[in-house]
């Protein structure tokens, strides 16, 4: 009875569509509660210091505030694993944006004029923000994210490069980049009478804040229930519990009132992470065919004092390309910043730009086309551990894109391509994002009238996660789609890892996938009517989703781009973007699209728009609302397309995909690069590329290029 | 509750007669009083378009008009879209259709802006790509880099930008 249309691989609609296109499906502060109260932070002033002194009379005194929390009066918790979490426990204020206050109020005019009257006196200490690729504080970490060694190192890197006949030497910077998903931060909490801890949270994974909840309130797991039925996008910072929620808690706490607090979208920066910014210095020394001997990647970054986050930008050499010599290496500086986190493929992302735009400094010194460059260096097993890849498309994803893009027909020789005021170039660059799976459980029910539940706490972020995973349970099953009911997004369900670092679909796949299965065979065998409630089955993958693997896993891409300089205002469009994806099995054309043109997006956004700013003076970002950080517009978007290379790789997992949320993102911001120095013959090496700095390079031309 | 004034507004062809906080949005009015969710909070600062609903058929950030200024008025929201008989607008269907959208808290946005910029091309309002070839007044025709350049008061975080354009090319008459 297997379904063709619920069938893996096909082009499904996404299953909760038409409650997002009616503005029927509720987001997280979207539910309403009787009796709920608004609430409203207060944000420190200073970079570093203390608190002395939170006059909260006038604030209370407004019509409708109903209490203003401090580090004074709000309920004390037990430590979290993350000290970010540690709000309103002491006076310390370890960055500026920290949150010092929260006004709880009838309404949310009222707690917004409340938090405008708390008066907070400080005493401020000196402060060090700036980030310099020198600075004698900065240290190797032991563990970069994700458990990264922050070095590794590789025969003689340093004497290979020196000896090498072609060599290039060069440094990047990629700046603070803010993740700004559409629905900012936000949770509604209650207790209820018999001390249980309800709210509903837009989280990448309520798993992880339900115990991070009990945790700090001391309460065992069963007494909380955090719920996220629609999630309005995250890109890695809603991966973690973020001080909404625990705010929320304590002030529904202190209230006994339930209350709603959304974080107002200029306090984002400083409160739900940050793509931390790395200055890069790359060296790659090779031989006159091409082949890489040498490659060095050193990374620096900064992180907060109040959590060690290093972005692994140094990881993807790694695994690029063949390097018999090579030292990749991270050093970060504490600061008196907010505290870096996860941002779309962190490591990858910033890592290879600056990879990648060596990678084309290189094709250039040699007079090599950037495609063979590549091709010449790929490798059968992964450079850093020896492991041979579990599969690996590359190349087939440079020449289907380069056949697709109409590479061929490419001039090589930069700024060849004029027209009016116009540059127009072209370029290519890789992608890569490794294979994560996590343990994961869920269920399996047939009920007597022939349909399916199937339960999981996965998180639905807009990656389609209800959708796919109906399909992994309904051709387990054997199943017609419509006869599966798929339940996610509630802490109550059984326990899964959240929707992150690209591994969501494999991780809960892999569980649904042998839930279903067990239950089919069961079904099989089962005589006579199925009892009242029904037969359930259920999987916990721990041991085997998370076993060591023998191979190394990750997906492959190539990005191509067009951009068109315009020499007289230095604004940079990109014309084209292609990414073809080599990425296991696709398991719903239609909503993987939307996943990596979605990357594609925002790289195009890191390449010419976004960029942030340490403010030397006050400590925190300058570009913190919507309007001075510069997400991409849809005029900003022309053809942006996406193709898949189909790879069948028996090392992955049950369902058989690799990921596919961030690599769209990786390589994208080195493709524009690349194709923007093809343009104009100069080469940029900082991020964005705005208007202002690409008139300063092409100033910078040499006469004999033309007139600027 | 401050200063407050009795309003009424006609929302998706039902009139509502309030006691509102003179301090209080439109955005807020529908999302707190009128529990119409539709509208989203972005920024709550005009720099998203999440909260985009039509008032008087004209399409407006409803995070920045203070209710009561809009005695009278009739609102339309993503709620009010769909037909009488419920069926999803047109607009509704081919962003299903094409995937418009990720994660969906830009979408009803999305949706309420292209249902206002059809209505001020098909009315003649020229945008900043609209050729010289478009007589003031006529109906503007409306491709690709008109669609994106009208659409842009709508931030996506999720890209889904060239299926937004796709959506609205379908319904183009
Ligand atoms: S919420 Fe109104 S424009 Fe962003
Ligand atoms: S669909 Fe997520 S912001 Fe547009």
């Amino acid at each position: 009875m297997a379904d063709a249309p619920a069938a893996l691989g096909a082009p499904l609609i996404r299953r909760e569509g038409l409650e997002k296109v009616t503005g029927r499906a509720r987001y997280a502060v979207e539910h309403r509660l009787p009796g709920s109260a608004h609430a409203w932070p207060v944000t420190a002033r200073v970079a570093s210091g203390r608190v002395l002194r939170v006059d909260a009379s006038a604030a209370l005194a407004a019509p409708g505030v109903l209490a203003v929390l401090t580090h004074e009066n709000a309920p004390r918790l037990a430590e979290p694993d993350d000290p970010t979490l540690a709000v309103l426990q002491d006076a310390h204020v370890p960055h500026r944006g920290w949150v010092v206050a929260l006004v709880v109020a009838e309404t949310l005019e009222a707690a917004r004029e409340g938090a405008g009257a708390v008066d907070v006196e400080y005493l401020a200490e000196d402060h060090d923000v700036l980030l310099t690729p020198d600075r004698p504080d900065a240290y190797v970490p032991e563990k970069a994210n994700g458990g990264h060694p922050g070095l590794r190192e590789h025969g003689d890197p340093d004497g290979a490069f020196a000896s090498a006949p072609v060599r290039v030497d060069t440094a990047y910077r990629v700046p603070p980049l803010h993740n700004h998903p559409m629905e900012p931060h936000a949770s509604t909490a209650r207790w209820t009478d018999d001390g249980r801890l309800e709210a509903y949270c837009s989280s990448q994974g309520t798993t992880k804040v339900r115990q991070t909840l009990a945790t700090m309130f001391g309460l065992p797991e069963e007494s909380v229930t955090v719920r996220a039925e629609h999630v309005g996008g995250g890109f890695g910072s809603k991966g973690t519990p973020r001080p909404d929620v625990v705010l929320a808690s304590m002030a529904a706490l202190h209230t006994g009132r339930p209350v709603a607090l959304a974080l107002p979208r200029r306090d984002l920066p400083q409160l739900v992470g940050h793509r931390a910014p790395t200055l890069h210095r790359v060296r790659l020394g090779a031989d006159s065919d091409g082949r890489i001997r040498s490659l060095v990647h050193e990374v620096t970054t900064h992180t907060s004092r109040v959590r060690e986050f290093v972005e692994q930008a140094a990881v993807p050499g790694r695994t690029m390309y063949t390097s018999p010599h090579s030292r990749t290496v991270h050093r970060v500086a504490r600061l008196d910043v907010a505290t870096p986190s996860w941002m779309r493929a962190p490591g990858e992302t910033p890592g290879m730009y600056a990879l990648e735009s060596a990678m084309d400094e290189l094709a250039e010194a040699l007079g090599m086309d950037p495609v063979e460059l590549r091709v010449v260096n790929d490798c059968r097993t992964e450079p850093d551990t020896g492991k041979p890849f579990s599969s690996r498309h590359l190349v087939e994803c440079l020449r289907e894109g380069a056949r697709r893009f109409g590479w061929a027909e490419r001039d090589p020789r930069p700024g060849a391509r004029r027209a009016g005021q116009v540059l127009t170039g072209t370029g290519v660059a890789s992608a890569t994002y490794p294979v994560l799976v996590s343990p994961s459980t869920a269920s399996a029910r047939a009920l007597p009238d022939g349909t399916f539940v199937v339960r999981t706490n996965a998180t639905d972020i807009g990656t389609g996660a209800r959708t796919v995973l109906g399909q992994v349970a309904a051709e387990a099953l054997g199943a017609a789609g419509d006869r599966v009911r798929m339940e996610i997004g509630d802490s109550d369900l059984p326990s899964a890892p959240l929707a992150g670092g690209s591994s969501g679909t494999a991780s809960w796949g892999w569980a649904v996938h042998e839930a279903c299965t067990r239950l089919a065979r069961r079904l099989a065998v089962h005589r006579g009517p199925l009892p009242q409630d029904g037969l359930e089955e259920h999987a916990d993958t721990a041991g085997t989703a998370d076993a060591e693997s023998d191979h190394a896993r990750h997906a492959f891409g190539a990005h191509f781009a067009e951009v068109g300089v315009d020499t007289v205002t230095g604004e940079v469009r990109v014309n084209r973007l292609l990414g073809v994806y080599a990425a296991g099995r696709i398991l719903n054309p239609r909503t993987a699209r939307s996943q990596f043109v979605g990357g594609m997006v925002m790289g195009l956004g890191m390449a010419l728009t976004e960029g942030s700013t340490v403010d030397p003076a006050f400590g925190d970002f300058a570009e913190r609302d919507l309007a001075a950080y510069h997400v991409p517009v849809n005029a900003d978007v022309l053809s942006v397309e996406a193709h898949w290379i189909e790879e069948d790789d028996p090392h992955l997992n049950p369902v058989g995909g690799k990921g596919i949320g961030e690599i769209g993102i990786v390589g994208t911001a080195a493709a524009v690069g690349n194709a923007f120095h093809h343009a104009v013959g100069v080469r940029m090496r900082e991020l964005p590329l705005t208007p202002d700095r690409v008139l300063d390079a092409l100033a910078r031309r040499s006469p004999e290029r033309g007139r600027a | 509750m401050g200063p407050a004034s009795r309003t009424t507004l006609t929302v998706n062809g039902r009139e509502h007669t309030l006691t509102v906080d003179n301090r209080r949005v439109l955005l807020d009015l529908l999302r707190e009083d009128l529990d119409l969710i539709g509208a989203k909070k972005g920024c709550d600062h005009g720099q998203c378009g999440a909260c985009t609903v039509l008032v008087d058929g004209r399409r407006v950030n409803s995070c920045l008009l203070l209710a009561v200024t809009l005695d009278g008025s009739e609102v339309t929201t993503v709620e009010g879209l769909a037909g009488p008989d419920g069926e999803p607008h047109p607009l509704q269907r081919a962003f299903l259709e094409r995937d418009a959208f990720q994660c969906g808290y830009c979408t009803p946005g999305q949706l309420c802006s292209a249902v206002g910029a059809l209505a001020e091309a098909a009315a003649g309002h020229p945008s900043a790509v609209t050729g010289p070839g478009v007589r003031a007044g006529d109906p503007v025709p409306l491709g690709a880099s008109e669609i994106r350049e009208r659409m842009s008061g709508n931030l996506c975080r999720c890209g889904a930008y060239p299926r937004i354009v796709e959506a609205v090319e379908d319904v183009i008459p």
